[in-house]
C-alpha cells in the first residue's frame, strides 16, 4: 500500500515507520486516522525534499509541523468520545493517579453500599418492617428507587468533583420524588400506586444522568456515555444478581441441613441489602473495570439484532398467513410496549458502539428492517387495541400504556427515517445518534407526569 | 503576527468550511490553501486540522472518502455537504457581525 510513494531514502522510511508506529500506540487514534496522518507527513515530505532539503531535515520539519502527539490525540479524543470511554485519555490524571486516590475510591464505594444496605432498613425502625412471611408493603415499591439512585448520585458527585451547588440542585428532584411518592393517599390496591412504582425510578434516571455526566449535558458525547453506562451497568446487575442468587441458595440449603431456617435473614437483610448494595457496585465496577467486559451492551446488541428480527417478521407471515387477529387483553398493551422498548434499546446500544464515520453496511440495514417490522407490529397491535378501547374505557394503566406506547413508536419511526436517509446515503449517523440522545429526557418526562399527575386525575385508584 | 489560540480555533470551522465549499480537497491541501490565503499568517500545527475535520463529518458538515491519489496511495477526501453550507453560511454571517463591530469600533479610535 506504502509501497507506491515510498522514499528511496532508506533511512528516511525506517523512521516514518518508527513514527507510524509511535502514533499506532495512541488509543485515541484509529487505523484509519494514522493513515490519514501518514499520508499528509508523506505529501509534506515530498514538498519538503523537492524543495532541496536532505531526507533527515526535512522530517524532522514534517514532524515538528504535525505537532506534539500528545495534543494531538487528546483533539482526537475530544471529536471521537466514543473512543474515550474505552480509553478515558481525556482525564489526563487517571495515568498517573496514585493507588491512594483509588483506594479512597474504594472505602468511598464501599462506604456508600453500606448506606444502601443500611437505607432500605431504616424504615424498618418506624414501622415498615420487611417480613419474609408477609407480603412487601407497597411503601417499599412506592420508595425504592429513593433508597438507592440518591447514593448512586452521591457518588457521581464526589467522583466528577462537583461543586455543592450542583449537587443541592440534583438533590431538588430526589426531595421531589420522596414527596409525590409518599404524599399521595392511594387506595390499597391502587393501579396508580403501582404506576407510580414503575415510572419515578425512570424520572429519577435522568437525575443520576445530570450527575454522571457533570456539564457535559449538551457537549462532548456527555449522554451517548450515559447511555453506554446504563446498558454496562444494567449487565453487571444482572451479573451481581446471578451470584446473589447462588448465595442464597446455598446460605438455604447450609442452614437448613442443621436444622435452621435462615428466611428471616435471606429475605429480610440479604436480599433487600444486596439489591441495593449491588447498584451502587455495579455503577463502580463500570466505571472502574470498564476494560473488564467493555461493550458487552453493543456485542448482545449485534448477537439479539437479528434475532429478534427474525422473531418479529415470523409473527408478521404467521398473523397474515393465518389471518389470527390480536387477541386483546390486560397484559397484551403492556407487551407491546415492552418490545417497542427493547426494539429503542437495540437500536440504542447500536448506535452507541458504532463508529459514526464509517459507511453504511449490512447490520445497518438489518436495524432499519427491526425497526420498521417492529412498526407495522406495534400499529397492528394499537389498532386492535384502539378498535376495544372505548369498550373498556380509560383506565390509569391504559392510559400510561397507550402514552409510552406513543412516545417509542415516534421514536422509532423518526428513527426509521433517519436510518433510511442514511442508507441512501442522504444523511449522516451522527443525526441518528443525536436524534436518540435528544430524546432521552421524553423518557423521564413523561414518567415524572405519571408519577406527579395520575394519581390525583384517576382519583388515586 | 501570532494568533491567540482561540482565535485560530474558532475561525477553523468557517476557514475550512469554505475551503471545501471551493471545492473537494484532503487534507495537507487545505493546510496549503489556508497558509496561500492568509499569506502565511494563520499557522496551524498540521495535525490539528484532522481533529476538527473529523469533528465536522461527525456533525455532517462534510462527507469523507477514501480514494487513490495521483500518488498511487490511499487518501481521505472532503466534500462540503447540504448541512454544511448552511453552516458555512451561519457562521459567515457570525464572523461579518463580529467584523463590522470591531471595524466600528476601530474607526472611531482612529478618528478620535
Amino acid at each position: 500500500m506504502h509501497g507506491v510513494t515510498a522514499f528511496a531514502d532508506r533511512p528516511l522510511e525506517d523512521q516514518i515507520a518508527q513514527w507510524r508506529a509511535y502514533v499506532r500506540r495512541r488509543p485515541a487514534l484509529h487505523g484509519p486516522d494514522a493513515e490519514e496522518l501518514e499520508g499528509h507527513l508523506r505529501d509534506q515530505l515530498t514538498a519538503l525534499t523537492e524543495a532541496g532539503l536532505a531526507g533527515d531535515e526535512a522530517f524532522l520539519v514534517a514532524v515538528k509541523r504535525m505537532g506534539s502527539l500528545d495534543a494531538l490525540s487528546r483533539e482526537f479524543a475530544r471529536a471521537h468520545s466514543e473512543r474515550l470511554w474505552k480509553q478515558l485519555v481525556m482525564a489526563p490524571d487517571a495515568a498517573d493517579e496514585s493507588a491512594g486516590t483509588s483506594y479512597t475510591e474504594t472505602l468511598v464505594v464501599i462506604g456508600l453500599a453500606v448506606a444502601a444496605a443500611l437505607a432500605i432498613k431504616a424504615p424498618a425502625l418506624f414501622g415498615f418492617p420487611i417480613n419474609p412471611d408477609e407480603e412487601l408493603q407497597a411503601f417499599y415499591f412506592r420508595n425504592f428507587s429513593l433508597f438507592v439512585l440518591p447514593l448512586l448520585t452521591v457518588y457521581f458527585i464526589w467522583k466528577r468533583g462537583s461543586g455543592v451547588a450542583s449537587a443541592l440542585w440534583l438533590a431538588l428532584p430526589f426531595a421531589a420524588g420522596a414527596v409525590f411518592a409518599n404524599v399521595y393517599a392511594f387506595h390499597t390496591p391502587s393501579d396508580t400506586e403501582k404506576l407510580t412504582a414503575l415510572h419515578l425510578p425512570i424520572a429519577l434516571w435522568l437525575a443520576v444522568g445530570a450527575a454522571y455526566v457533570r456539564s457535559r449535558w449538551f457537549a462532548g458525547g456527555g449522554r451517548m456515555d450515559f447511555v453506554r453506562f446504563s446498558g454496562e451497568l444494567a449487565i453487571y446487575y444482572v451479573l451481581i444478581a446471578l451470584g446473589g442468587g447462588v448465595l442464597i441458595g446455598f446460605t438455604a440449603m447450609m442452614f437448613a441441613s442443621i436444622g435452621m431456617n435462615a428466611a428471616w435473614f435471606i429475605f429480610g437483610w440479604l436480599l433487600p441489602c444486596g439489591a441495593m448494595g449491588a447498584v451502587i457496585i455495579g455503577a463502580w465496577l463500570v466505571e472502574a473495570k470498564q476494560s473488564v467486559i467493555e461493550n458487552m451492551a453493543p456485542v448482545l446488541t449485534r448477537l439479539f439484532t437479528p434475532l429478534f428480527t427474525v422473531l418479529l417478521l415470523a409473527f408478521l407471515a404467521t398473523m397474515a398467513w393465518t389471518g389470527s387477529p390480536i387477541n386483546v387483553h390486560r397484559e397484551v398493551l403492556i407487551g407491546f410496549d415492552l418490545l417497542l422498548v427493547l426494539v429503542v434499546g437495540l437500536v440504542l446500544y447500536a448506535a452507541s458502539a458504532r463508529d459514526p464515520q464509517a459507511p453504511p453496511d449490512f447490520f445497518d440495514g438489518l436495524q432499519l428492517l427491526l425497526v420498521v417490522s417492529a412498526l407495522v407490529v406495534d400499529g397492528v397491535a394499537l389498532a386492535a387495541i384502539a378498535a376495544r378501547i372505548s369498550e373498556f374505557g380509560f383506565t390509569p394503566n391504559r392510559v400510561a400504556a397507550l402514552g409510552e406506547n406513543l412516545i417509542l413508536l415516534v421514536n422509532l419511526a423518526w428513527s426509521a427515517w433517519l436510518y433510511l436517509s442514511f442508507l441512501r446515503r442522504r444523511g449522516s449517523f451522527g443525526a441518528l445518534e443525536r436524534w436518540q440522545i435528544a430524546y432521552l429526557p421524553v423518557y423521564s418526562v413523561w414518567a415524572s407526569l405519571v408519577v406527579v399527575l395520575f394519581p390525583p386525575v384517576f382519583g388515586y385508584r | 503576527m501570532d494568533m491567540t489560540k482561540d482565535l485560530v480555533a474558532a475561525s477553523a470551522t468557517p476557514l475550512v468550511l469554505a475551503i471545501l465549499a471551493e471545492g473537494d480537497s484532503y487534507g495537507y491541501a487545505i493546510i496549503k490553501r489556508v497558509a496561500e490565503l492568509s499569506g502565511g499568517h494563520l499557522q496551524w500545527t498540521d495535525g490539528m486540522l484532522y481533529p476538527v475535520l473529523h469533528r465536522l463529518e461527525r456533525q455532517g458538515h462534510v462527507a469523507a472518502k477514501w480514494s487513490a491519489s495521483e500518488t498511487g496511495r490511499r487518501r481521505k477526501y472532503y466534500r462540503i455537504t447540504r448541512d454544511g453550507r448552511a453552516q458555512l453560511a451561519a457562521q459567515r454571517q457570525q464572523w461579518q457581525v463580529v467584523d463590522v463591530t470591531l471595524r466600528g469600533i476601530w474607526m472611531k479610535a482612529c478618528t478620535a
